[in-house]
């Protein structure tokens, strides 16, 4: 400690000190980021008593015992109607985790998922036995394989970037609601979102984007998350912001200590 | 370079010899310390540390000068050919990267090495310049008056009065050939900032397939951006199709009819809930279509304005003062939706001229 001490009044011990904070900061940041994944297995087994009984253990309380939705005296809504939301919005609420909601706020995050794909898929096979509604889409329909990643890439900036960014890495919208990151979603989920039009998120049903065109999507969202950062590091992928933060401080940190060593009092 | 008052300093210390004088000359309450007495440096005490000193800038000097092969070798090294032809993007990372660390790294190090050879080696005395006063003495600007005098008598300005006046006439006329030619260089903008391709009977398409919509298409809560159809038929060079994509560019939204407030006098302008409005944000013109489909907002992404669509496009929040345009639509007889007009509003930032 002496030997460091010994240098603090050096000229470049600011320059030092503000080095090492960054570095420190940006480490944790790197350890601590979130990671996400969700590992889900296609089934297509429909159990729609077995989905019953899940339904009014875990659903029921806030969604009725119907499925039909409750509401208090003021209403203020528990939990809405499922009529008619069809398997695709089941699966895509329960499989990413969302649901069963935890604490309220103002949207609901992606967590860890509660049920078991089976379960998932008989709690969908109930729910849709209500009214018809947005099926699950099959494997072909969401192969990133058969997508055309160039048109995808337009389809997405044209209808999708505005909120999630134009690499996919989400961003905020109003009164702490935001558009989630779509790395490591799973292709079936991304289909069924669009579909679906979850919590914020606008419908773009198969007449609007047609579901080539939403394969499309997936292969290009699949395709930049596989994509290499040309860069060296990719930090955060968001562009100018991460970008411009990083040339301020360390690039005008820099010329800061470079300065101050020409200025320094010489020995 | 230093500026000092060191010449003042020393008519306080010495001529000014007693307390009674130099408060007289009314300074300042706390004396000018000068400059500091600056002590040797190391290398001027021990001959070794100099050396040492020279050595590192020489090294300096020679790994800059390696570098600079290295930069010759980096270029040879990596080839930035596809073996398809053309550019392999991956290549030309590692040769900007290695050519930007030998020659960043040269150019620093020469400039380190100078700085290090200064502080160092240089002589190092400390040199004071003085500040003279700007205002010439009375001798030069009495000479320069006079000067000016006989100029003006010797030309006869003020006697020939003929010469002075057709000069002035001259004069004044030379400014008509500017005006003209800045009136020919074209047409004024005319309503170019109120006025969109959009038109009566023009049909709404998606923007990118240009493909038109029926209101069927449209679920309760779907978004779809779109364009006029006849912005296809702009050239595609020129400043035409770059300046519609930013005047016409327009969203649908669908809601459920109810759940939207109609303003009055626009209660035929949506089809079944499905509304249309201006894709640019009324502050400074960022294209929006940050739909919240739960609560109607429409965010602009660059300073947080938020639009309500559920209420005629009100801007409720943020530095936007004028709600949204609305398109108002209409169904062709194919089904197809279609434009009543061009927008009642002008669309995107507000301007001085725009209520006239």
């Amino acid at each position: 400690m002496t030997a460091i001490s010994a240098r603090r009044r050096h000229p470049l011990a600011a320059a030092v000190v503000l080095f090492v904070a960054l570095l420190l900061f940006g480490g944790l940041y790197a350890a601590f980021a979130p990671a996400s994944q969700a590992d889900v297995q296609a089934s297509t087994s429909t159990q729609i008593d077995e989905g019953r009984k899940l339904f009014a253990i875990g659903c029921s309380s806030c969604h009725g015992l119907n499925g039909e939705g409750q509401s208090r005296d003021d209403g203020t809504v528990l939990g809405p109607s499922l009529v008619g939301v069809g398997a695709a919005a089941v699966d895509f609420q329960v499989g990413t985790g969302r649901m069963p909601a935890g604490p309220p706020g103002a949207q609901l995050p992606r967590k860890e998922v509660q049920y078991t794909q089976d379960e998932i898929d008989a709690l969908a096979a109930y729910v849709a036995s209500f009214a018809p509604g947005p099926e699950i889409p099959g494997a072909a329909a969401v192969d990133p394989q058969r997508g055309n990643v160039a048109r995808g890439g337009e389809l997405f900036r044209t209808n999708c970037a505005q909120c999630h960014n134009a690499t996919g890495q989400g961003g905020a919208l109003s009164y702490g609601k935001y558009a989630p990151p779509l790395a490591g979603v799973e292709p079936k989920h991304m289909y069924e979102a669009m579909l679906t039009g979850p919590q914020s998120m606008p419908v773009f049903n198969d007449t609007t984007i047609t579901p080539d065109q939403k394969r499309d999507i997936i292969a290009f969202l699949k395709h930049i998350e596989d994509e290499p950062n040309p860069g060296g590091a990719g930090i955060g992928r968001i562009g100018p912001v991460s970008e411009g933060l990083w040339g301020w401080l360390i690039g005008i940190g820099s010329l800061i200590g470079a300065a101050v060593w020409l200025g320094a009092k010489r020995s | 370079m230093t500026i000092s008052r060191d010449d003042e300093m020393s008519d306080y210390t010495t001529e000014a010899g007693t307390e009674l004088e130099r408060r007289e000359r009314a300074g300042d309450p706390i004396g000018d310390p000068g400059l500091p007495e600056s002590p040797p440096r190391l290398t001027d005490l021990d001959e070794r540390a100099a050396r040492r000193a020279e050595r590192q800038v020489a090294g300096m000097f020679g790994l800059a000068a390696v570098l600079t092969v290295a930069f010759l070798v980096a270029y040879v090294v990596f080839p930035i050919a596809a073996d398809e032809g053309g550019v392999d993007v991956g290549a030309v990372r590692d040769s900007n990267l290695a050519l930007g660390l030998t020659l960043g790294g040269a150019l620093l190090l020469i400039g380190i090495g100078a700085i290090h050879w200064a502080r160092k080696l240089m002589t190092s005395h400390q040199v004071v310049h003085e500040r003279h006063e700007l205002r010439s003495n009375d001798e030069t600007r009495a000479a320069a008056l006079a000067d000016f005098e006989v100029g003006a008598e010797e030309s006869g300005f003020g006697r020939r009065k003929l010469i002075r006046n057709s000069l002035i006439g001259a004069m004044l006329l030379l400014p008509l050939p500017a005006v003209i030619l800045l009136r020919d260089l074209g047409p004024a903008p005319g309503g170019v900032k109120k006025n969109t391709v959009w038109d009566t009977g023009v049909r709404v398409v998606k923007d990118r397939s240009f493909t038109p919509i029926r209101p069927s298409d449209m679920q309760v809560g779907s978004l779809v951006v779109a364009m006029p159809e006849t912005y296809q038929d702009l050239p595609d060079h020129g400043p035409a199709r770059p300046n519609e994509r930013g005047k016409a560019s327009v969203f649908l939204i669908r809601m459920q009819p109810g759940e939207f407030r109609v303003e009055e006098g626009r209660e035929n302008w949506h089809v079944d809930g499905i509304v249309c409005y201006s894709k640019i944000c009324t502050h400074v013109g960022c294209p929006i279509t940050l739909y919240e489909r739960d609560t109607h907002h429409m965010l602009c992404p660059c300073h947080q304005s938020t639009f309500d669509l559920a209420n005629s496009g009100e801007a409720i929040f943020g530095p936007a003062n004028r709600p949204l345009p609305q398109l108002p639509l209409a169904v062709d007889d194919e089904g197809y939706l279609i434009a009543q007009s061009d927008f009642v509003d002008p669309v995107g930032p507000s301007f001085w001229e725009m209520n006239t």
